[in-house]
Protein backbone atom coordinates (compact mmCIF):
# COMPACT_ATOMS: atom_id res chain seq x y z
CA UNK A 1 0.00 0.00 0.00
CA UNK A 2 0.93 3.35 -0.06
CA UNK A 3 1.53 5.65 2.81
CA UNK A 4 -0.81 8.48 3.96
CA UNK A 5 1.15 12.07 3.50
CA UNK A 6 3.28 13.35 6.06
CA UNK A 7 5.84 16.43 5.44
CA UNK A 8 9.14 15.31 5.22
CA UNK A 9 12.46 17.56 6.65
CA UNK A 10 16.31 15.98 6.41
CA UNK A 11 17.89 18.27 9.32
CA UNK A 12 21.72 17.86 9.06
CA UNK A 13 22.74 18.56 12.29
CA UNK A 14 21.21 17.55 15.52
CA UNK A 15 20.68 20.57 17.05
CA UNK A 16 18.79 21.33 13.61
CA UNK A 17 16.93 17.82 14.18
CA UNK A 18 15.73 18.32 17.69
CA UNK A 19 14.24 21.58 17.01
CA UNK A 20 12.58 20.55 14.02
CA UNK A 21 11.35 17.62 15.41
CA UNK A 22 10.32 19.80 18.82
CA UNK A 23 8.36 21.67 15.87
CA UNK A 24 7.03 19.25 14.26
CA UNK A 25 3.69 18.00 16.31
CA UNK A 26 3.33 15.34 18.75
CA UNK A 27 2.10 13.01 15.88
CA UNK A 28 5.84 13.44 14.16
CA UNK A 29 7.88 10.48 14.10
CA UNK A 30 11.47 10.35 13.46
CA UNK A 31 12.74 8.21 10.22
CA UNK A 32 16.34 6.59 10.52
CA UNK A 33 16.71 3.55 8.07
CA UNK A 34 12.90 3.37 7.87
CA UNK A 35 12.98 -0.80 8.30
CA UNK A 36 10.40 -0.50 11.26
CA UNK A 37 8.52 2.57 10.58
CA UNK A 38 8.20 2.20 6.83
CA UNK A 39 6.61 -1.12 7.08
CA UNK A 40 4.29 0.67 9.23
CA UNK A 41 3.31 2.91 7.07
CA UNK A 42 2.94 1.21 4.36
CA UNK A 43 0.38 -1.36 6.12
CA UNK A 44 -1.41 1.93 7.26
CA UNK A 45 -1.16 1.07 11.18
CA UNK A 46 0.73 4.45 11.90
CA UNK A 47 -0.02 8.06 10.27
CA UNK A 48 2.48 9.87 11.39
CA UNK A 49 1.76 13.98 10.49
CA UNK A 50 5.86 14.52 9.88
CA UNK A 51 8.77 12.10 9.28
CA UNK A 52 12.54 13.47 10.74
CA UNK A 53 14.63 12.08 8.80
CA UNK A 54 17.69 11.97 10.92
CA UNK A 55 19.83 9.66 8.00
CA UNK A 56 22.08 12.16 7.45
CA UNK A 57 22.83 14.00 10.27
CA UNK A 58 26.38 13.85 10.61
CA UNK A 59 27.87 12.21 13.85
CA UNK A 60 25.38 9.73 14.77
CA UNK A 61 26.82 6.89 12.63
CA UNK A 62 29.63 4.99 13.77
CA UNK A 63 31.38 3.22 16.41
CA UNK A 64 33.63 4.09 18.44
CA UNK A 65 35.98 2.54 21.79
CA UNK A 66 35.08 4.82 24.80
CA UNK A 67 37.34 3.14 26.89
CA UNK A 68 35.03 1.44 29.33
CA UNK A 69 32.31 1.17 26.74
CA UNK A 70 31.81 0.95 23.34
CA UNK A 71 29.43 3.84 21.50
CA UNK A 72 27.20 2.67 18.96
CA UNK A 73 26.02 6.01 17.01
CA UNK A 74 21.84 5.67 16.64
CA UNK A 75 21.99 5.39 12.88
CA UNK A 76 24.61 3.05 12.41
CA UNK A 77 23.49 0.02 9.96
CA UNK A 78 22.94 -3.29 11.12
CA UNK A 79 25.62 -3.95 8.20
CA UNK A 80 28.39 -1.67 10.39
CA UNK A 81 27.91 -2.98 13.63
CA UNK A 82 28.33 -6.62 12.55
CA UNK A 83 31.42 -5.47 10.52
CA UNK A 84 32.93 -3.46 12.70
CA UNK A 85 36.34 -4.36 14.48
CA UNK A 86 35.85 -2.35 17.61
CA UNK A 87 32.05 -4.44 18.44
CA UNK A 88 33.29 -8.08 17.43
CA UNK A 89 36.38 -7.42 20.25
CA UNK A 90 34.50 -5.65 22.58
CA UNK A 91 30.83 -6.75 22.86
CA UNK A 92 30.59 -9.84 20.27
CA UNK A 93 27.08 -10.62 21.26
CA UNK A 94 25.95 -7.34 19.38
CA UNK A 95 27.77 -8.41 16.40
CA UNK A 96 26.22 -12.28 16.79
CA UNK A 97 22.78 -10.80 17.33
CA UNK A 98 22.63 -8.17 15.14
CA UNK A 99 24.16 -10.84 12.30
CA UNK A 100 20.39 -12.64 12.67
CA UNK A 101 18.43 -9.87 12.09
CA UNK A 102 16.47 -10.25 8.77
CA UNK A 103 18.53 -10.24 6.08
CA UNK A 104 21.99 -8.62 4.58
CA UNK A 105 19.58 -5.93 2.18
CA UNK A 106 17.65 -5.15 5.48
CA UNK A 107 20.64 -4.96 7.24
CA UNK A 108 21.97 -2.29 4.95
CA UNK A 109 19.35 -0.02 6.02
CA UNK A 110 18.04 -0.99 9.28
CA UNK A 111 20.01 0.90 12.30
CA UNK A 112 20.89 -0.34 15.61
CA UNK A 113 19.45 3.06 17.21
CA UNK A 114 16.14 2.52 15.32
CA UNK A 115 15.72 -1.13 16.37
CA UNK A 116 16.18 -0.22 20.05
CA UNK A 117 14.01 3.14 19.64
CA UNK A 118 11.15 0.81 17.61
CA UNK A 119 10.78 -1.23 21.05
CA UNK A 120 9.80 -3.80 19.33
CA UNK A 121 9.76 -7.34 22.02
CA UNK A 122 10.38 -9.62 18.81
CA UNK A 123 13.25 -7.45 17.39
CA UNK A 124 16.49 -9.13 18.82
CA UNK A 125 18.24 -5.90 19.77
CA UNK A 126 16.31 -5.04 22.74
CA UNK A 127 17.16 -8.21 24.68
CA UNK A 128 20.66 -7.86 23.95
CA UNK A 129 20.15 -4.09 25.33
CA UNK A 130 18.62 -5.65 28.56
CA UNK A 131 21.07 -8.48 29.16
CA UNK A 132 24.12 -6.06 28.68
CA UNK A 133 22.87 -3.70 30.37
CA UNK A 134 23.40 -1.12 27.78
CA UNK A 135 22.61 3.21 28.27
CA UNK A 136 20.97 5.04 26.05
CA UNK A 137 21.68 8.63 25.02
CA UNK A 138 19.06 10.92 24.33
CA UNK A 139 18.75 14.58 23.06
CA UNK A 140 15.51 16.75 23.57
CA UNK A 141 15.16 21.23 23.07
CA UNK A 142 16.07 20.49 26.97
CA UNK A 143 19.17 19.16 26.63
CA UNK A 144 20.46 15.22 26.69
CA UNK A 145 19.54 12.49 29.18
CA UNK A 146 20.96 8.77 29.92
CA UNK A 147 18.60 5.75 30.27
CA UNK A 148 19.44 2.27 30.89
CA UNK A 149 18.42 -0.13 29.06
CA UNK A 150 16.20 -1.72 32.29
CA UNK A 151 14.38 1.83 32.10
CA UNK A 152 13.99 2.04 28.50
CA UNK A 153 11.75 -0.63 27.31
CA UNK A 154 7.96 0.08 28.47
CA UNK A 155 5.26 -1.64 26.58
CA UNK A 156 5.12 -3.09 22.79
CA UNK A 157 6.27 -0.64 20.98
CA UNK A 158 6.66 1.49 23.60
CA UNK A 159 9.82 2.90 24.89
CA UNK A 160 10.84 6.07 27.67
CA UNK A 161 11.65 8.35 24.97
CA UNK A 162 9.13 11.44 25.01
CA UNK A 163 8.35 13.38 22.40
CA UNK A 164 10.79 16.04 21.03
CA UNK A 165 13.59 13.18 22.06
CA UNK A 166 15.71 11.76 19.88
CA UNK A 167 17.91 8.33 20.24
CA UNK A 168 21.63 9.41 19.40
CA UNK A 169 23.56 7.07 20.14
CA UNK A 170 24.11 3.32 22.59
CA UNK A 171 26.84 2.91 25.38
CA UNK A 172 27.54 -0.93 25.59
CA UNK A 173 29.37 -1.36 28.53
CA UNK A 174 32.55 -3.61 27.81
CA UNK A 175 32.49 -6.94 30.61
CA UNK A 176 35.98 -7.52 29.92
CA UNK A 177 37.53 -10.83 29.78
CA UNK A 178 36.43 -14.59 30.79
CA UNK A 179 33.20 -13.83 28.88
CA UNK A 180 31.23 -16.16 26.95
CA UNK A 181 28.10 -15.02 24.38
CA UNK A 182 25.97 -16.64 22.15
CA UNK A 183 22.48 -15.50 20.50
CA UNK A 184 20.20 -18.31 20.04
CA UNK A 185 17.31 -17.36 18.03
CA UNK A 186 14.03 -19.68 16.96
CA UNK A 187 12.82 -18.45 13.84
CA UNK A 188 10.29 -20.63 11.41
CA UNK A 189 12.17 -19.00 8.08
CA UNK A 190 15.31 -17.26 7.08
CA UNK A 191 14.11 -13.29 7.73
CA UNK A 192 11.05 -14.17 10.26
CA UNK A 193 10.99 -12.67 13.42
CA UNK A 194 12.19 -14.85 16.30
CA UNK A 195 9.57 -16.78 17.91
CA UNK A 196 12.18 -16.72 21.22
CA UNK A 197 15.38 -15.68 21.27
CA UNK A 198 17.94 -15.36 23.88
CA UNK A 199 20.39 -13.67 24.34
CA UNK A 200 23.37 -15.34 27.24
CA UNK A 201 26.50 -13.95 28.65
CA UNK A 202 28.33 -16.62 30.79
CA UNK A 203 31.28 -15.51 32.85
CA UNK A 204 33.09 -18.67 34.44
CA UNK A 205 36.99 -19.88 36.25
CA UNK A 206 37.87 -22.80 36.32
CA UNK A 207 35.21 -24.52 34.88
CA UNK A 208 32.34 -22.65 37.41
CA UNK A 209 30.08 -20.13 36.22
CA UNK A 210 30.26 -17.24 38.25
CA UNK A 211 27.85 -15.09 36.17
CA UNK A 212 25.38 -15.02 33.43
CA UNK A 213 23.40 -12.49 32.31
CA UNK A 214 20.21 -13.89 30.01
CA UNK A 215 17.52 -11.32 27.85
CA UNK A 216 14.58 -13.14 26.18
CA UNK A 217 13.39 -12.10 22.92
CA UNK A 218 9.43 -12.04 21.91
CA UNK A 219 8.42 -13.26 25.85
CA UNK A 220 6.60 -10.57 26.59
CA UNK A 221 5.13 -6.81 25.62
CA UNK A 222 8.89 -5.80 26.19
CA UNK A 223 12.39 -7.92 25.85
CA UNK A 224 12.45 -9.76 29.48
CA UNK A 225 15.60 -10.04 31.34
CA UNK A 226 15.87 -14.06 32.75
CA UNK A 227 17.08 -13.08 36.36
CA UNK A 228 15.85 -15.91 38.04
CA UNK A 229 18.09 -18.21 35.98
CA UNK A 230 20.89 -15.78 36.23
CA UNK A 231 20.73 -16.71 39.82
CA UNK A 232 20.11 -20.27 39.52
CA UNK A 233 22.88 -20.02 37.31
CA UNK A 234 25.95 -18.31 39.73
CA UNK A 235 28.33 -20.88 40.86
CA UNK A 236 27.16 -23.97 38.63
CA UNK A 237 29.68 -26.73 37.11
CA UNK A 238 29.97 -25.37 33.10
CA UNK A 239 29.43 -27.77 30.87
CA UNK A 240 26.80 -30.39 29.32
CA UNK A 241 26.41 -32.28 32.75
CA UNK A 242 26.51 -29.29 35.01
CA UNK A 243 23.85 -27.36 36.43
CA UNK A 244 22.92 -25.17 33.80
CA UNK A 245 20.25 -27.28 32.77
CA UNK A 246 18.69 -26.57 35.51
CA UNK A 247 19.43 -23.15 35.64
CA UNK A 248 17.54 -22.71 32.09
CA UNK A 249 14.24 -24.03 33.43
CA UNK A 250 13.70 -21.48 35.38
CA UNK A 251 13.81 -19.41 31.82
CA UNK A 252 10.16 -18.42 31.64
CA UNK A 253 9.29 -17.69 35.22
CA UNK A 254 7.54 -14.27 35.18
CA UNK A 255 7.10 -14.23 31.64
CA UNK A 256 4.32 -13.15 29.32
CA UNK A 257 4.25 -14.68 26.00
CA UNK A 258 2.56 -12.99 23.19
CA UNK A 259 0.33 -15.71 21.16
CA UNK A 260 0.27 -15.45 17.27
CA UNK A 261 0.26 -17.93 14.24
CA UNK A 262 3.66 -19.27 14.67
CA UNK A 263 3.29 -20.11 18.71
CA UNK A 264 0.83 -20.08 21.77
CA UNK A 265 2.34 -19.06 25.19
CA UNK A 266 3.09 -22.63 26.52
CA UNK A 267 4.90 -23.61 23.57
CA UNK A 268 7.34 -20.07 23.71
CA UNK A 269 7.53 -20.80 27.26
CA UNK A 270 8.89 -24.53 26.74
CA UNK A 271 11.29 -22.81 23.47
CA UNK A 272 12.67 -20.30 26.51
CA UNK A 273 13.62 -23.06 28.43
CA UNK A 274 15.48 -24.93 26.24
CA UNK A 275 16.87 -22.23 23.89
CA UNK A 276 18.26 -20.78 27.39
CA UNK A 277 20.16 -24.27 28.01
CA UNK A 278 21.32 -24.22 24.76
CA UNK A 279 22.81 -20.29 24.75
CA UNK A 280 24.40 -20.82 27.65
CA UNK A 281 25.60 -23.94 26.81
CA UNK A 282 27.20 -22.61 24.03
CA UNK A 283 28.16 -18.98 25.91
CA UNK A 284 30.13 -21.17 27.77
CA UNK A 285 31.93 -22.89 24.96
CA UNK A 286 33.09 -20.00 23.14
CA UNK A 287 34.60 -18.38 25.85
CA UNK A 288 36.94 -15.64 25.26
CA UNK A 289 40.83 -16.25 26.74
CA UNK A 290 41.16 -14.94 30.11
CA UNK A 291 43.65 -12.23 28.92
CA UNK B 1 6.59 17.98 -2.88
CA UNK B 2 10.32 17.63 -2.45
CA UNK B 3 13.30 18.11 -5.08
CA UNK B 4 15.01 15.29 -5.66
CA UNK B 5 18.12 14.54 -8.08
CA UNK B 6 19.50 11.06 -8.21
CA UNK B 7 21.43 8.87 -10.65
CA UNK B 8 19.59 5.62 -12.35
CA UNK B 9 21.35 2.95 -14.12
CA UNK B 10 23.81 5.67 -15.38
CA UNK B 11 21.35 8.25 -16.08
CA UNK B 12 20.62 11.67 -14.61
CA UNK B 13 17.16 12.78 -13.19
CA UNK B 14 15.79 15.49 -11.14
CA UNK B 15 12.28 15.50 -9.91
CA UNK B 16 9.51 16.85 -7.69
CA UNK B 17 8.06 13.83 -5.80
CA UNK B 18 5.46 13.89 -3.17
CA UNK B 19 7.87 12.66 0.51
CA UNK B 20 5.37 9.20 0.67
CA UNK B 21 6.80 8.27 -2.87
CA UNK B 22 8.58 4.78 -2.48
CA UNK B 23 11.83 4.39 -4.85
CA UNK B 24 10.36 1.58 -6.21
CA UNK B 25 7.68 3.37 -7.38
CA UNK B 26 9.76 6.11 -8.43
CA UNK B 27 11.53 3.61 -10.20
CA UNK B 28 8.48 1.83 -12.04
CA UNK B 29 5.92 4.74 -12.44
CA UNK B 30 8.43 7.58 -12.88
CA UNK B 31 11.03 6.56 -14.72
CA UNK B 32 9.63 3.36 -16.73
CA UNK B 33 11.78 1.04 -15.39
CA UNK B 34 9.28 -1.92 -14.66
CA UNK B 35 11.92 -4.56 -14.82
CA UNK B 36 12.25 -3.58 -11.17
CA UNK B 37 8.73 -5.99 -9.96
CA UNK B 38 6.78 -5.24 -6.72
CA UNK B 39 6.26 -8.46 -4.70
CA UNK B 40 5.15 -8.50 -1.41
CA UNK B 41 5.03 -4.89 -0.67
CA UNK B 42 6.02 -6.19 3.08
CA UNK B 43 9.83 -5.70 2.82
CA UNK B 44 10.16 -9.73 2.58
CA UNK B 45 10.65 -11.27 -0.73
CA UNK B 46 12.98 -9.16 -2.32
CA UNK B 47 12.29 -8.84 -5.57
CA UNK B 48 12.19 -5.33 -5.55
CA UNK B 49 15.98 -5.31 -4.56
CA UNK B 50 17.88 -2.34 -6.31
CA UNK B 51 21.65 -1.59 -5.97
CA UNK B 52 21.64 2.17 -3.66
CA UNK B 53 24.79 3.88 -4.39
CA UNK B 54 26.79 -0.28 -4.60
CA UNK B 55 24.66 -2.06 -2.02
CA UNK B 56 21.67 -4.51 -2.18
CA UNK B 57 18.33 -2.41 -0.67
CA UNK B 58 14.70 -3.30 -0.63
CA UNK B 59 13.52 -0.91 -2.71
CA UNK B 60 10.07 -0.67 -1.55
CA UNK B 61 11.51 -0.04 1.87
CA UNK B 62 13.32 3.09 0.83
CA UNK B 63 11.21 6.62 0.24
CA UNK B 64 12.49 8.38 -3.22
CA UNK B 65 13.78 10.66 -0.69
CA UNK B 66 15.80 8.76 1.05
CA UNK B 67 17.72 8.64 -1.91
CA UNK B 68 18.14 11.64 -3.24
CA UNK B 69 21.90 12.50 -4.05
CA UNK B 70 22.51 8.77 -4.48
CA UNK B 71 23.24 6.34 -7.48
CA UNK B 72 20.16 3.24 -8.33
CA UNK B 73 20.89 0.21 -10.34
CA UNK B 74 18.58 -1.55 -11.43
CA UNK B 75 18.44 -4.73 -12.88
CA UNK B 76 18.43 -2.92 -16.41
CA UNK B 77 21.35 -1.21 -15.36
CA UNK B 78 23.74 -4.13 -14.80
CA UNK B 79 24.49 -5.14 -18.62
CA UNK B 80 27.17 -3.30 -20.39
CA UNK B 81 27.68 -2.63 -24.14
CA UNK B 82 25.04 -5.15 -25.25
CA UNK B 83 26.75 -7.79 -23.10
CA UNK B 84 24.78 -9.37 -20.40
CA UNK B 85 26.49 -9.21 -16.30
CA UNK B 86 27.86 -12.52 -15.80
CA UNK B 87 25.38 -13.54 -13.15
CA UNK B 88 22.90 -12.63 -16.11
CA UNK B 89 24.50 -15.19 -18.35
CA UNK B 90 25.12 -17.48 -15.50
CA UNK B 91 21.37 -17.46 -14.76
CA UNK B 92 20.22 -18.07 -18.18
CA UNK B 93 22.41 -21.04 -18.54
CA UNK B 94 21.67 -22.58 -15.22
CA UNK B 95 17.95 -22.09 -15.86
CA UNK B 96 18.07 -20.41 -12.23
CA UNK B 97 14.62 -18.81 -13.20
CA UNK B 98 11.22 -20.46 -14.30
CA UNK B 99 8.55 -17.43 -14.21
CA UNK B 100 11.26 -14.97 -13.56
CA UNK B 101 9.72 -12.96 -11.10
CA UNK B 102 11.97 -13.02 -8.21
CA UNK B 103 15.18 -12.81 -10.76
CA UNK B 104 16.26 -9.13 -11.16
CA UNK B 105 16.07 -8.71 -7.10
CA UNK B 106 17.95 -12.12 -7.29
CA UNK B 107 20.52 -11.07 -9.51
CA UNK B 108 21.00 -7.30 -8.19
CA UNK B 109 21.33 -9.01 -4.31
CA UNK B 110 23.65 -11.53 -5.85
CA UNK B 111 25.78 -9.03 -7.85
CA UNK B 112 26.20 -7.55 -4.18
CA UNK B 113 26.75 -10.99 -2.31
CA UNK B 114 29.75 -11.72 -5.06
CA UNK B 115 31.49 -8.19 -4.77
CA UNK B 116 31.79 -8.97 -0.95
CA UNK B 117 32.50 -12.91 -1.36
CA UNK B 118 34.02 -13.37 -4.05
CA UNK B 119 33.78 -17.01 -3.81
CA UNK B 120 30.97 -18.10 -1.78
CA UNK B 121 30.77 -21.38 -0.93
CA UNK B 122 27.05 -22.78 -1.36
CA UNK B 123 25.99 -22.04 2.38
CA UNK B 124 26.95 -18.43 1.67
CA UNK B 125 24.94 -18.02 -1.05
CA UNK B 126 22.31 -19.17 0.43
CA UNK B 127 22.66 -17.08 3.41
CA UNK B 128 23.32 -14.06 1.17
CA UNK B 129 20.28 -14.73 -0.48
CA UNK B 130 17.76 -14.85 2.38
CA UNK B 131 16.16 -12.08 2.08
CA UNK B 132 15.20 -13.02 -1.38
CA UNK B 133 12.36 -15.40 -1.79
CA UNK B 134 11.73 -17.54 -4.97
CA UNK B 135 8.67 -19.49 -5.52
CA UNK B 136 8.85 -21.58 -8.38
CA UNK B 137 12.02 -22.97 -9.84
CA UNK B 138 13.62 -23.08 -5.81
CA UNK B 139 17.06 -22.60 -4.96
CA UNK B 140 19.16 -25.26 -6.27
CA UNK B 141 19.82 -23.70 -9.45
CA UNK B 142 20.16 -20.21 -8.29
CA UNK B 143 22.76 -21.35 -6.06
CA UNK B 144 24.57 -22.75 -8.82
CA UNK B 145 24.20 -19.82 -11.22
CA UNK B 146 25.77 -17.81 -8.70
CA UNK B 147 28.82 -19.95 -7.99
CA UNK B 148 29.04 -20.37 -11.64
CA UNK B 149 29.08 -16.72 -12.02
CA UNK B 150 31.79 -16.07 -9.15
CA UNK B 151 33.57 -18.48 -11.18
CA UNK B 152 33.32 -16.54 -14.53
CA UNK B 153 34.24 -13.03 -12.93
CA UNK B 154 37.17 -14.39 -10.80
CA UNK B 155 38.74 -15.81 -14.30
CA UNK B 156 37.75 -12.25 -15.87
CA UNK B 157 38.59 -9.73 -13.38
CA UNK B 158 41.98 -11.80 -11.67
Amino acid sequence: MIPASFDYFRPSTIEEAVDVLAGAGEEAKVLAGGHSLLPLLRLRLAYPTALVDVGRVAGLRGVSDRGDHVLIGATTTHDEVVRSPIVREHCPLVALATATVADPAVRHRGTFGGSLAHADPAGDLPAVALALDMVLEVRSPAGERAIPAAGFFLDYLESALAPGEILTGVRVPKLGPGWGFHYEKFHRTAQAWATVGVAAAVRQSNGTVEEVRVGLTNMGSTPVRATAVEEAARGVEAGQNGGLRRAAEQAAEGTDPPADLHAQPDYRMHLARVLTHRALLSASAHRSPAT
Amino acid sequence: MARISVEVDGIAYEDDVEPRLLLVHYLRDRLGKTGTPIGCDTTNCGACTVLLDGTSVKSCSVLAVQADGCDVTTIEGVSSDGEWHPVQKAFHEEHALQCGYCTPGMILASIDLLKDDPDPSEEAVRQGLEGNLCRCTGYCNIVRAVRRAAQEMRVTTP
